[in-house]
């Protein structure tokens, strides 16, 4: 096969790749905050819920969760579900998973805001809300950026996780040549495809964390 | 009686088994400057904390003015409602020993996103009045810069203004030079003279005793979470009645 064409082949399952990267920062960004809060809410029931929901998220591996989510509403409920689910099964797993890693970093910046903020906040008049949105969040995201770059980085090579759901996204269809050319180069260039990819988001949380390093604490 | 800026009465507050506010009173004036001074674990930060509603009491009433925020009802302090403390908060500003600004905004910032997010105040009108409470404050010029830029004094001072902008009917100041170094203590006491000066009403915790005694009218002393002595500046320092007092103030050389 001419390299051009099986470039082709792996760049079309690189924009899947992204695309499954993007839905899940999309979605699983949002959520974690909002578990994270959950998480540690006084009200015990939801804390409780929140725990748990974390501990079996990032207690069992994701390819599981992939297929469970898959194939639970057939096994479960008898539900056929076309064959596009398995975008949509992909989406949520990937979101849902994500959500708690992230919520558990976003406790940890919350949790290492200094108390004298919320009082300052409070005293000022702030509302709760105000206080999260204004004072609390934006310190919240200087401090956990180095955490986030980690998890942002393992989930580019997760991406590749979607290959047990039949997505051709970039690791399946470098196993699909690989097979059929009876060759490890197409794998060689998925993975120097991945490490650029992890280059680029080196290069954006490094600038992120320069435009933030006007003040520290 | 009911003209006080604040009214604090009976109140009492425990954290578990210590009762660290014993039915404590106090009112204070319009133009009042009150000292509250007292060996560490007197209760004095509690009731300051109390009184600027980041504690609740156990017992006790609380008014500024004519607001009631809580009151005394079968020997438990109600508390009203969110409005009535938002409304509350509009009336008294607080000064922390760790000053407590918002690291991640500009001093200008600093000063204005309350009063534009809380008081909806005008962002153009918000950015004078801070302008020239800076310059009250001997910092203009530092408007852009973000506090871990400044002095710990610089900072208290901002921290000032930014109370101050939200023209509150009383200051509480905690501790306000704790953690500032015998230079950088005096540019912030003399702020605080000058607002003496010009009858501002402020609640002062501090260990600084002979700035206790020359900028304030009225002294408190509590230690165990009673008032054990108040009264003129001038005497109780200089001539204090009680054992209690005597033996705090004698740890402190007198200039």
């Amino acid at each position: 096969m001419e390299f051009g064409v099986m470039m082709g082949i792996l760049l079309d399952g690189l924009q899947l790749t992204v695309l499954i990267f993007f839905v899940t920062l999309l979605g699983a960004l949002p959520l974690g905050v909002v578990v994270a809060l959950a998480r540690m809410s006084r009200f015990k029931p939801l804390s409780l819920v929140a725990q748990f929901y974390i501990s079996i998220l990032r207690g069992t591996p994701l390819m599981l969760q992939l297929m469970a989510i898959m194939f639970g509403p057939y096994y479960l409920f008898g539900l056929e579900m076309g064959t596009d689910w398995k975008f949509g099964a992909c989406a949520i797993g990937f979101i849902l998973n994500y959500a708690a890693y992230f919520a558990e970093i976003y406790r940890s910046g919350i949790q290492s805001i200094p108390r004298g903020q919320y009082e300052a906040a409070s005293v000022l008049g702030y509302t709760k809300a105000q206080t999260f949105m204004k004072i609390v969040l934006p310190q919240v995201i200087k401090r956990i950026l180095p955490a986030m770059g980690n998890e942002i980085i393992t989930l580019v090579k997760d991406t590749s996780l979607a290959f047990v759901l039949g997505i051709m996204e970039m690791f399946n269809a470098a196993k699909a040549l690989a097979a059929r050319e009876v060759s490890m180069v197409p794998y060689a260039i998925a993975a120097l495809i991945y490490w650029l990819f992890c280059l680029l988001i080196e290069f954006v949380m490094n600038k992120i964390e320069k435009r933030l390093d006007y003040y520290h604490d | 009686m009911t003209n006080a800026v604040v009214s604090l009465q009976n109140a009492k507050k425990s954290f578990g088994a210590n009762q660290v506010l014993k039915d404590i009173s106090l009112t204070v004036q319009q133009g009042d400057v009150l000292a509250i001074i007292g060996p560490s674990g007197g209760g004095k930060s509690t009731l300051l904390r109390c009184m600027t509603l980041l504690e609740t009491l156990d017992d006790g009433s609380l008014s500024y003015g004519d607001l009631e925020v809580c009151r005394r009802q079968n020997g438990r302090a109600v508390y009203g409602g969110k409005d009535v403390l938002a409304k509350a908060k509009g009336r008294f500003g607080l000064v922390f020993q760790n000053f407590n600004l918002f690291p991640h905004y500009t001093v200008l910032k600093n000063i204005t996103d309350p009063l534009v997010s809380v008081q909806k105040m005008p962002r153009p009108e918000a950015e004078a009045r801070a302008v020239e409470l800076l310059a009250k404050m001997g910092l203009s010029g530092k408007e852009a810069m973000v506090p871990c830029e400044l002095s710990g004094g610089q900072q208290q001072r901002v921290a000032i203004a930014r109370a101050l902008a939200m023209n509150p009917d009383v200051l509480f100041f905690d501790e306000p030079t704790s953690a500032l170094d015998p230079e950088l203590t005096r540019e912030v006491l003399k702020v605080i003279r000058d607002l003496a000066s010009e009858h501002m009403t402020m609640v002062i915790v501090t260990h600084e005793m002979s700035f206790a005694r020359d900028v304030a009218d009225r002294i408190i002393f509590m230690d165990g979470g009673v008032i054990v002595e108040q009264g003129p500046a001038e005497q109780l320092i200089n001539n204090p009645q009680h054992n209690r007092t005597r033996a705090f103030l004698s740890n402190y050389t007198q200039g």
